[in-house]
Parts: C-alpha cells; structure tokens; sequence
C-alpha cells in the first residue's frame, strides 16, 4: 500500500474525467475566450457549458456564477463588494471558527475602522444563534458565515441564518467551499445573496473558484481591467480550469447522492474502528449535522503533530488542529472556540475521506493507528498518570 | 511540513532512553498539557558520580521527543558539573539544527536537565517568579527577561520561539515589546568589519573547531573551497555529500555557526 489519502478537506485528487476533459485547453484548444474568431469562440463556449453546470450544481442560474481564482478570492470579492456597496455601514459578522480566508480578512478590516463581531459557538460547534441576530444592527453592512466548517465537518443552519439577516435587509454570504459538492444546495430557494466555491475542494483543479452572486445583489469587482466576466473580475479566463470545474460540478451533481452514503459509511466505519481500539479519543463536532467525509477526533495526551508525522511513516496523510502543525503554538482556533479541552486539543487528527478512498485502506489505518497511538502514549508522562 | 534533519527524524522514531529512571537521583519536570509540550526527565549517578543512566517522557511534537532523546544521549558520562554546562543550543546542534519556530523545545530540554540537577542537589527549583506576560503559556516576564538577555534577542517573533510567549492569542505582545526594548541600549555594538584575511580565517577556525568535528561524528567532513564577499564555498565530504539531508545540515549547522561565530551575513553554498 503507498498513500492512503485521508486529507480531502485540504485538497482533493482531480478527478481522471475533469482532467480529461481539462487536457486540450493546456493544447491544441488554446484560444482566447474574449476573442472574436471561432478559434477562441469554442472556447468561450466550453466557459459557457461550465458556468451552466457550477450553476446547476447549486440551484442557481448561469449568470449568477462568477468564476475566480480560488475560495479565498470569492471570499475577499463578497466581502468586499458588500462594504464597498454600503460605504456608510462599517459592521461585519462572522464566526469565530471561520477558515482564515475570511477570518484573517475580518480581523484585518478590524483594524481598518470596522467594528467586527465573531459568533462563538458551543461544545458541539454549533452556532450560538441568539448572539449572532442579536449583533446584528443597523450599521452591519454584510454577515459571513462557512456553510460547513472545514476541521469538525459540523453543517450550520445557514438558510436559517441567511432568512433572519435578510430580513434585515443585510448582506448574506457564506463561504461553502467544503459544502459544495457534498450536500445538496439550492440557491433557487435561499435567501443566501453570496456563496463562494473552490474548485480543488471537489476533485476540480488548483486556482480556481467561483462566486455565486445572486441577481440583484450590489456587486463593485476586485479587478478592473477587461471587460471578462460580465466586467465583475478582469483578467484573461484560466480557460482549462474553469472547464475542469465545470466538469467536476457536473460529476458531484450527477454522483452526490450515491457517493456520500459510501463515504459515510467509509468515515463511519474509520471512526467506530478507531474509536473501539484506542481508550480516551473522542469525536470533535457535532454528528448530527456533519459532512458525510470528515471526522476529527481527539487522542489524549498526545500531541498532533508526532501523530501526523509517524502516520506519515506509515503512508497516511491526514491533518492536525494541533499548534505544531500550523506554525502558530495554539491549537485549532476552531477547537478552542469549542472550549475542546488541551488534553485533547493538541491530540486532534482531521481525517477527511473522499469517494477514491476504499475499505481496504479504512482498515489498514484502522490496524496501525491505536499501535502509533499507544507509543507515542508510553512516551507521555501524562498518559500513566491520567485521571481513571 | 516542518523540515527536520536526519537526526531529529532518527531521533523522533527511534527515540533513546525512553522511560523513568528506577530510584532517581534527580527528577526534573518541565512544560504542561496545556502548553503542548512536556518532559520528564530522570538521571541515576554512578560511583564515579558520573550520570549512568538517564530518561524521558515527552509530551510534545517531534522535535520535542527528538530533543529529550538526544539530551539524554548527550548526558551519560557526564559529571553534574559538565551536565549543568549543556545549553539549549548544544542539543539543537546535537540534532544537526531545529526549525528556528522550534527552539523552545530544546530549551524545554535545558530546563528540565536544570530542575533535575536541582531536585539532586536537593535545591528548591528555580521559581518561575515574576509576573506572567503571556497568559496562554504561562510564561512570566523574569523568563521573557532571562531569554533576551542570554540569547541577545531582539524581536516578539524569537521570543516566542524561545519560550512560546507571544505564540498564542498574541494579547501580550506589546509587554513583550516593551520588554525587548528595555534592551535596546544592551545591544551589543557591531563589531568593526573583519579584514578579508580575518575573515577567511575565522571561517576556517570556525570550520575546524565547531563544525567538522560534529560532522566526522556522522562520518562525514567538509572542506573550505573558496570565500567570496559574504559567499562560503564549500564542499561535503563522506557521508555527508550523499546524505539527503545535506542541504539542513549546510544551513541548519554549518552556516549557523559561521554567521554566529564569524559573520551573521554570511550564506554557505556548495559547490
């Protein structure tokens, strides 16, 4: 067995098919979508067939899709163009377990003059919704908030919360990137005015993403330039990319249904198996409102980072909320803010399975884990004197 | 991913003297659950009052777990005396060099040798007196202090390698700052430039005395080419020019030392 990749919430394989249908925009098919000739018209037309099925993968129409460069710059473009479209409003809402893309954005406009609040959350990881429609005032020019967090999978309310904020005749956006693709989203019928995609999360390619913009909503682009995209983001098309997301939307829309009950039972197996063999883990997250491919779970009194890297060892990528990892020495903003305690928040490993992963490999990890577990355990001066 | 020599990769999996020493001498017990990372470590005298035998447990990352196990290589032999003398930076070079975000594992190393030596000597442990500046790890203003001073620091970013202070909720920083320019005057002038002749000289006493003997241990070498400017030209030899960590071991030890020893401008390529 070589890799065993169980780190699909970081990035996914390109699915055979999307870069398929990817290859001969890298070649022969070269032409320049904006141009007038035939040659760059097939091209123009490939973006057209994959802008209808990013659309249809969340409910929404071809012209409500704006292609970017990745999640992150969906994210900057909606926040942005909401405080660009009410210059007089200068509050901005999100959570305190956002991905940094919007998170550190926030913060940064935090110390631009704008007052910014963070939702905490509960053990679970839910949302602590009284505080966030309570927060919300006349001055809140937009609310972001994940549809799906990307380290406890935890699903939150969002058509709930977009329903109440519109209300309010505020902003709405949410960052879906680990949602799109693996649960069914319907723009038709939400009040969310902004949504944004990232092509590599869902077995697309690296550097592109998408902005859903809901028709009405107040737009000014991050890029001025040409006149692509409707004006809305200037820029030669990354033409093969954008095809390649294309064709991994129609994929998860085709395949969701039948793919998430075999990564869940993939996920679910993963977790009992490692849960029955190895004494003091427990499950970060909420299970009831979970991506189908993500757990995270928690081994005390062992640290992450020797975790990830013995199972490196052994083939197994996988992911850490521990400090050591993420070049900070806290652990997972997202754990903390859950009140995870720090027996356990150093120990958290991310497995996020995807529909490539087999039973084979979920047993494989499920064999050499509790034995990497355990020696790292013997080597703690904690472990012999834990709490029985 | 962190890039981690051979060493603490050899270390991290094949970890030495792994456990409590039976009837200890000394005990010394550093860091906590809370913070990320801790050590015990114990040591038995023999009669020669040389340390016989020496362990540890670590709670903490791999450099963590690398650092405690060559600590305790490092030790046995060793008279108290020649214990208390092993800085943070020894163990770090004993591992061919850490990340410079993980030095406050080798410290945690020398702390807990020192309570050991401490606890055996039968003395109350040095106090973590002082007021805490950084609430996330604990971490007082005397410590904050003591590293800036012995290691001649000057930014929050080195501070928080050294002992975390500053690497959590970052509320502290600003004490932090205000206590790295309270040294500000301390700051040692810069020497008057070295003469090329010098210069090449101290590059080569440098080389013989602080880096091949630890190369050699490995059973590789290096050898001087050539000085350009702030350019050292050299070649590896023996093991060390096949071995894969060659390039952390050009920059993580050897060029470390000259730019610590010599100049700190200089950058060591091979040829």
């Amino acid at each position: 067995m070589d890799t065993i990749y169980l780190d699909n919430n970081a990035t996914t394989m390109t699915a055979p098919e999307v870069l398929q249908e990817m290859l001969p925009y890298f070649s022969e098919l070269y032409g320049n979508p904006s141009s007038m000739h035939s040659f760059g018209g097939q091209v123009a037309e490939k973006i057209r067939e994959a802008r209808a099925k990013v659309a249809k993968l969340i409910g929404a129409s071809p012209d409500e899709i704006l292609f970017t460069s990745c999640g992150t710059e969906s994210d900057s473009t909606a926040v942005m163009a909401a405080l660009n479209a009410h210059p007089e409003k200068k509050h901005i809402v999100t959570t305190k377990v956002e991905h940094p893309a919007i998170k550190s954005l926030v913060e940064h406009l935090g110390t631009k003059g704008y007052r910014t609040t963070f939702v905490p959350v509960d053990a679970k990881g839910d949302l602590d919704l009284e505080f966030l429609f309570d927060s919300l005032d006349d001055d809140t020019a937009i609310v972001s908030i994940m549809w799906a967090n990307n380290e406890t999978g935890t699903i939150f309310p969002i058509e709930e919360i977009a329903a109440q904020v519109k209300k309010r005749g505020i902003v709405f956006h949410t960052d879906a990137v680990q949602a799109v693709g693996k649960i069914p989203l319907d723009m038709a019928n939400s009040s969310v005015d902004m949504l944004s995609i990232s092509g590599h999360k869902l077995h697309g390619p690296k550097g592109v993403g998408a902005l859903y913009i809901r028709k009405g909503t107040k737009f000014s682009p991050m890029l001025i330039g040409g006149h692509q995209e409707k004006g809305r983001r200037a820029g030669t098309e990354n033409t093969a990319s954008i095809i390649g997301l294309g064709k991994a939307a129609e994929l998860a829309a085709k395949n969701m249904a039948k793919e998430n009950l075999q990564v869940a039972a993939l996920r679910d197996r993963l977790e009992k198996g490692l849960l029955e063999k190895i004494p003091n883990a427990r499950i970060n997250g909420n299970p009831d409102s979970r991506l189908p491919n993500t757990t995270n779970i928690s081994f005390e009194y062992v640290e992450g980072e020797a975790i990830l890297l013995m199972m490196n060892e052994l083939g197994i990528c996988a992911s850490s909320g521990s400090a050591c990892t993420s070049g900070s020495l806290e652990p997972s903003h997202v754990l903390r803010a859950m009140g995870v305690p720090f027996t356990c928040a150093h120990g958290s490993i991310r497995f996020s399975l995807s529909i490539y992963n087999t039973q084979e490999e979920i047993d494989f990890v499920i064999e050499k884990l509790p034995p990497v577990i355990q020696r790292l355990r013997d080597m703690s001066p904690f472990w012999a004197d834990r709490p029985q | 991913m962190w890039e981690y020599t051979g060493k603490v990769k050899d270390h991290f999996l094949n970890p030495r003297n792994v456990g409590v020493v039976e009837n200890a001498d000394g005990i010394g017990e550093v860091g906590s659950l809370a913070c990320g990372d801790a050590l015990k470590l114990s040591f038995k005298l023999g009669s020669d009052n040389k340390i016989e035998d020496v362990k540890f447990q670590t709670f903490g990352c791999a450099s963590a777990i690398a650092s405690s196990s060559v600590l305790t290589e490092m030790l046995k032999g060793m008279t108290l005396e020649e214990a208390e003398k092993v800085s943070n930076e020894d163990i770090a070079e004993a591992l061919g060099g850490l990340p410079r975000e993980k030095m406050h594992c080798s410290v945690m190393g020398r702390d807990a040798l020192e309570k050991a030596i401490s606890n055996f000597r039968g003395q109350e442990a040095k106090k973590a007196d002082g007021q805490i500046v950084c609430d996330c790890f604990g971490v007082t203003d005397k410590e904050i202090h003591r590293v800036v001073k012995e290691h001649n620091l000057s930014s929050i970013e080195e501070v928080t390698n050294y002992v975390k202070a500053g690497g959590g909720c970052q509320k502290c920083h600003a004490d932090i700052q205000e206590i790295l320019d309270s040294y500000k005057g301390d700051v040692k002038p810069k020497p008057a430039p070295l003469t090329n002749i010098r210069k090449i000289q101290l590059i080569q006493e440098t080389l013989e005395r602080e880096v091949r003997p630890t190369l050699k241990q490995d059973g590789g070498d290096i050898e001087l080419v050539d000085v350009d400017g702030d350019k050292v030209l050299v070649r590896l030899q023996g093991r060390c020019s096949s071995c894969q960590a060659s390039q952390a071991t050009l920059k993580g030890h050897v060029e470390a030392k000259l730019r610590e020893l010599v100049v700190d401008t200089l950058v060591v390529e091979e040829v």
